[in-house]
């Protein structure tokens, strides 16, 4: 971590750049329709930032985060992790990336069925460098009691947070998080909210949170806006709000 | 690793049907493979053991009569080691209390001690003593048969003169592993016996003093049988032998290779037929088990787990089914094969046969079962592998469905829209539709080839014992005799029937190919003993010419209208040349045919016959065997009621049993086929029929869905099954056809039936299981969880 964690960013710009894309692009198949996902994205994410990405179902969101977090690749542009190129990175790199720098939190938790929490973040840990214990990534999200449950038998908002749990534990730079309270009830969004700026406050992890939902915003340091594949506009939030305080 | 093992074992615990009918599969492919290569070793190895330690001679020759100072000269052919001449002779036993009449061969050995070749196990009492004229040591299976011990008395009748002998002990020889008299396909120790008596007292009653009519030669090592056997023809040929051979066509020997041939090629066809159907199964079940957790596997490349991670996890979810399957086949393979070995003993009569199972062979049958897994499961695995986790996380696009030829048909007004979602679902992936086709075919097949096995061994039999065999008695004599015997018979009390017949021990010889075997002179058209023809009518002999079993012709490579150069190995032993005009179909044994009068012009001798079958009077049996006992020419009676009970009661014991156990195995095979392919049906489609159950179709409406398709796929997969099952048997019956027994390639119409009955059935019970389990499924809960 580059910077004092206790500090606010005043302007984003005189931090770290963590990801930079330049006229990325993405067409894939879908059944037997072609899809342009990506029309041509130039974008920046700071560390220890906070981002929320807003834009409607199809503006390319999801693409841009499985690209950024090696999921995927660009069909052409570059995309650039510190002083990674992950453009043309192989297989391999890629998941080496993935496994020593990123973690993912998915609308649909994808939790695997047939391990409980405990197992479903420790899946995770034992592959990598410096992980924190399964038991403690799942109190930090609060659900120390609830260690020995399979997903089946946990809430939607539970498992989403050993989602969470599962994506923090190996102490990632970065968390990619695809509509994380999509699955949710507002009341139980909110408190996934909290346990993911809770991270990026303790931990000065660099979170991208993509969503529909505009009042997710104001959580953020910066919003950027997606549509058809482009950037539409970046929205500097002057001071964060709380999770806790937001309503939809 | 842990937790992915962990993931592992509980994802194996869900599909614990599934992986178990797999399991199945594979461990009756490493079952049959154990039991045929274990049951080979220990056959191979036993045989070379008694061989060895007993001297088992390498050439064997008869002979008319020569003087015991030939032996030296036979001695001295370059290539021989050591050289035992022997007294041999046909007699006739009779046992105290068995009424049926008994054949005997005695052998002498040097007075009181072991013979330097052919040496004798002794398992009971001791060899005849010095002297001892009346003592005679018994081969162990006529002992067994009639309860026979030291000390009990029999009685023989050599050349014509009863004599009263003394048991001295039971003995087993590397010469008679496999005890059958020489017109037999298969023991019958109750009446056949080999007995060992003291050369001096055997010649004497024989009339052999100072002479021999039987040599037996070992080789040195490196010297060339074929050498010496031309060699030991020159000589003996002035004293009437008939032509020395090598191990290949002593009789015991010919049989014991034909049967270590038959567990080759058992070795080799079964388990492949087995693991190639596990290897399917697995394809289907892996590549399908992997497309559902796609996005699981997503998950973990996101977090940093490698290809090599991914592979490794399904190779071990494969690994371990087929781990289960070993052990369970080891396990009942070892059990099978040392209940074979009773079977074995019975009828190989070997000291001591020791079934072990050997690492070798375990780890060949877990390698070749995990070989055939690997070849199954590598494609399902690579698909995960090469997933892209981005693709992965995405849902599956909707399936392009189209409308079939069926539904563009006059058929369209028919279909309801049930039935088209059937269609649509088997249209819409036509590679796995095929492959669910081909499973269920596949073990239709199995079963076709299972009931033609246990269908066409009766077969077999019945066209033997109605169609060709149709006499009662067999008799034989102890030389040619004048054709008029033949109203002397006939005169008999209780006999219906006459035909006389000339054999002629013979070496047929094609190019470089050649075989031994007897001509059988007949009536030019004979009906107790019957000439079938390809269409299996019976045919007449023409005048001249030679007719053979097709399977030994085509051993030969002849063809009708081919010279073939006999070579006569009895009288002036000339070697002619006759043209084969005709072939005879016959499922048991092979021979060699023409007219008794052509045969005897090529003898250049009178009418003479060595043989009749007789048919009689079931209610005069006892008195006409009195009264042919008191014919002095006779030397030997057969019954063929018996003989075709015996040859039953091998098959019954050997192929029928291994095609019942077969087809246990191949009703498994088709359940665990039509079984997975219904579960995964259930799978793929529980949302979708969840689905219509909320939008208000009926139980019994969504079930025919799963149900339809269930049955559609196996309806169309029958025609097919029928003919993989007829490739099958094909396959088998090339594979097992031999000298002794060829299984004719008939597959009966029940054969067909009984298959088709089991996989419906299969099918049926597979749809019953399916739908009660998409009865407990929980509607909201399917439309709410997303995959």
């Amino acid at each position: 971590m580059a910077a004092d964690p206790k500090k606010r960013p005043e302007g984003s710009r005189n931090r770290d750049v963590v990801f930079e894309t330049r006229g990325l692009t993405k067409t894939y198949l879908m059944g037997e329709v072609e899809i342009h996902a990506l029309q041509g994205v130039d974008l920046k994410l700071y560390a220890g930032e906070l981002v929320v990405m807003l834009g409607a179902s199809g503006s390319g969101k999801s693409t841009l985060l499985n690209i950024m977090g090696g999921l995927d690749t660009a069909s052409s542009g570059t995309v650039r992790y510190r002083d990674q190129e992950l453009t043309n990175a192989s297989d391999k790199a890629l998941t080496l990336f993935r496994r020593d720098h990123v973690g993912f939190v998915f609308q649909f938790y994808n939790l695997i069925a047939s391990l409980t929490a405990r197992e479903n973040v420790a899946i995770v840990t034992e592959i990598s460098r410096d992980p924190m214990p399964p038991e403690e990534a799942l109190a930090l999200v609060g659900l120390n009691e609830r260690l020995d449950h399979f997903p089946a038998q946990l809430s939607g908002g539970e498992q989403q947070r050993v989602a969470i749990a599962r994506a923090i534990a190996k102490q990632p730079a970065v968390l990619l998080c695809d509509e994380p309270t999509g699955a949710l009830d507002s009341k139980t969004g909110i408190q996934v909210l909290e346990a993911l700026g809770h991270i990026n406050e303790a931990m000065d992890t660099t979170i991208a949170i993509i969503t529909h939902n505009e009042v997710i915003g104001e959580m953020a340091d910066r919003v950027i806006r997606l549509r058809d594949g482009r950037v539409e506009n970046i929205h500097e939030n002057d001071k964060r709000r709380p999770p806790g305080e937001l309503r939809w | 690793m842990r937790t992915l093992n962990r993931k592992l074992l509980r994802d194996l615990a869900t599909l614990k049907g599934q992986a178990a009918a797999i399991a199945l599969v594979i461990a009756s492919g490493v079952m049959t493979l154990i039991i045929a290569v274990t049951t080979l070793d220990a056959l191979s190895l036993t045989q070379q053991r008694f061989y060895e330690d007993f001297h088992f001679a390498e050439v064997f020759a008869d002979l008319k009569r020569a003087p015991e100072s030939v032996a030296g000269r036979l001695r001295d052919i370059p290539g021989v080691n050591q050289v035992e001449t022997r007294v041999k002779a046909s007699v006739r036993l009779e046992v105290p209390g068995f009424d049926d009449p008994v054949r005997g061969l005695l052998l002498s050995i040097p007075e009181g001690r072991e013979p330097l070749l052919n040496q004798l196990y002794l398992r009971e009492g001791r060899l005849p003593e010095p002297g001892r004229a009346e003592e005679v040591v018994i081969s162990d299976a006529f002992a067994e048969a009639h309860g026979l011990r030291a000390g009990d008395r029999i009685e023989a009748i050599i050349r014509g003169r009863l004599s009263t002998l003394r048991v001295s002990g039971t003995v087993l020889s590397p010469e008679h592993v496999y005890q059958i008299a020489p017109t037999d396909l298969l023991p019958d120790y109750k009446r056949y016996g080999i007995l060992w008596m003291n050369r001096r007292a055997l010649a004497s009653a024989y009339g052999m003093e100072g002479a021999f009519n039987n040599v037996v030669v070992s080789l040195q090592s490196g010297a060339a049988e074929a050498e010496v056997i031309d060699h030991l023809d020159r000589i003996l040929a002035r004293y009437g032998g008939i032509g020395a051979h090598g191990r290949d066509d002593q009789h015991s020997h010919r049989f014991l290779d034909e049967e270590l041939k038959q567990l080759r090629a058992q070795a080799v066809i079964l388990p492949t037929i087995f693991l190639l159907v596990s290897a399917f199964l697995l394809n289907v079940v892996m590549s399908r088990i992997i497309r559902t957790q796609r996005e699981q596997v997503a998950v973990l490349k996101a977090f940093g787990y490698g290809n090599l991670d991914i592979a490794l996890h399904y190779g071990m979810l494969t690994g371990l089914i087929v781990l289960l399957g070993s052990v369970l086949g080891i396990g009942f393979g070892a059990w099978a094969a040392s209940g074979l070995a009773a079977i074995y003993t019975e009828y190989f009569r070997f000291p001591e046969m020791s079934f072990r199972l050997q690492g070798w062979v375990v780890f060949l049958a877990v390698a070749v079962a995990a070989g055939a897994a690997m070849l199954g499961t590598l494609r399902a695995v690579w698909g995960a592998v090469r997933l892209p986790p981005a693709e992965g996380m995405r849902p599956e696009p909707p399936a392009r469905f189209r409308r079939g030829w069926l539904e563009r048909s006059a058929l369209r007004h028919w279909l309801d829209q049930p039935a088209r979602i059937i269609l649509r679902n088997l249209g819409r992936h036509p590679l796995k539709s095929s492959l669910s086709v081909l499973g269920i075919a596949m073990s239709l097949g199995l079963l076709v080839m299972g009931a033609y096995q246990l269908n066409a061994v009766d077969h077999m039999i019945d066209t033997q014992y109605r169609e060709v065999m149709r006499m009662d008695l067999h008799l034989t004599f102890s030389d040619p005799t004048p054709a008029r015997v033949h109203s002397e018979l006939r005169h008999q009390p209780g006999v219906l029937a006459v035909e006389t017949y000339r054999s002629v021990p013979v070496r047929l010889l094609a190019g470089h190919r050649e075989y031994r075997t007897s001509i059988l002179g007949m009536d030019e058209q004979p009906y107790l003993r019957q000439l079938l023809d390809g269409r299996q009518r019976p045919q007449g002999l023409p005048p001249e010419g030679l007719l053979l079993t097709d399977y030994l012709a085509q051993d030969l490579g002849l063809r009708v209208g081919d010279e073939v150069r006999v070579e006569i190995q009895e009288g002036h032993r000339q070697t002619v040349t006759v043209p084969l005009v005709g072939l005879v179909d016959e499922p048991l044994g092979v021979g060699a045919y023409m007219q008794r009068p052509a045969l005897n012009r090529l003898m250049r001798e009178g009418p003479a016959v060595t043989g009749a079958w007789l048919m009689i009077d079931s209610g005069q049996q006892r008195a006409l065997f009195d009264s042919l006992w008191d014919l002095p020419g006779v030397a030997s009676i057969g019954m063929i009621s018996e003989a075709e009970r015996n040859i039953r009661e091998y098959m019954d014991d050997t192929i029928l049993m291994f095609a019942l156990v077969f087809v246990l195995l191949a009703t498994s095979i088709a359940f665990a086929v039509v079984y997975n392919n219904a579960r995964i049906a259930f799978a793929e489609r529980s949302r979708e029929l969840a689905t219509l159950q909320v939008l208000g179709y009926s139980r019994g409406e969504v079930s025919w869905i799963l149900v339809g398709e269930i049955l559609l796929l196996t309806l169309v997969a029958l025609p097919f099954g029928w003919l993989i099952g007829t490739g099958f048997a094909w396959a088998l019956n090339q594979a097992f056809s031999m000298d002794m027994f060829r299984v004719p390639l008939v597959i009966t119409p029940g054969a067909y039936g009984f298959a088709t009955a089991v996989v419906l059935t299969a099918s049926v019970a597979a749809a019953v299981l399916v739908v009660r389990r998409l009865h407990r499924l929980d509607k909201v809960a399917v439309l709410k969880a997303v995959e």
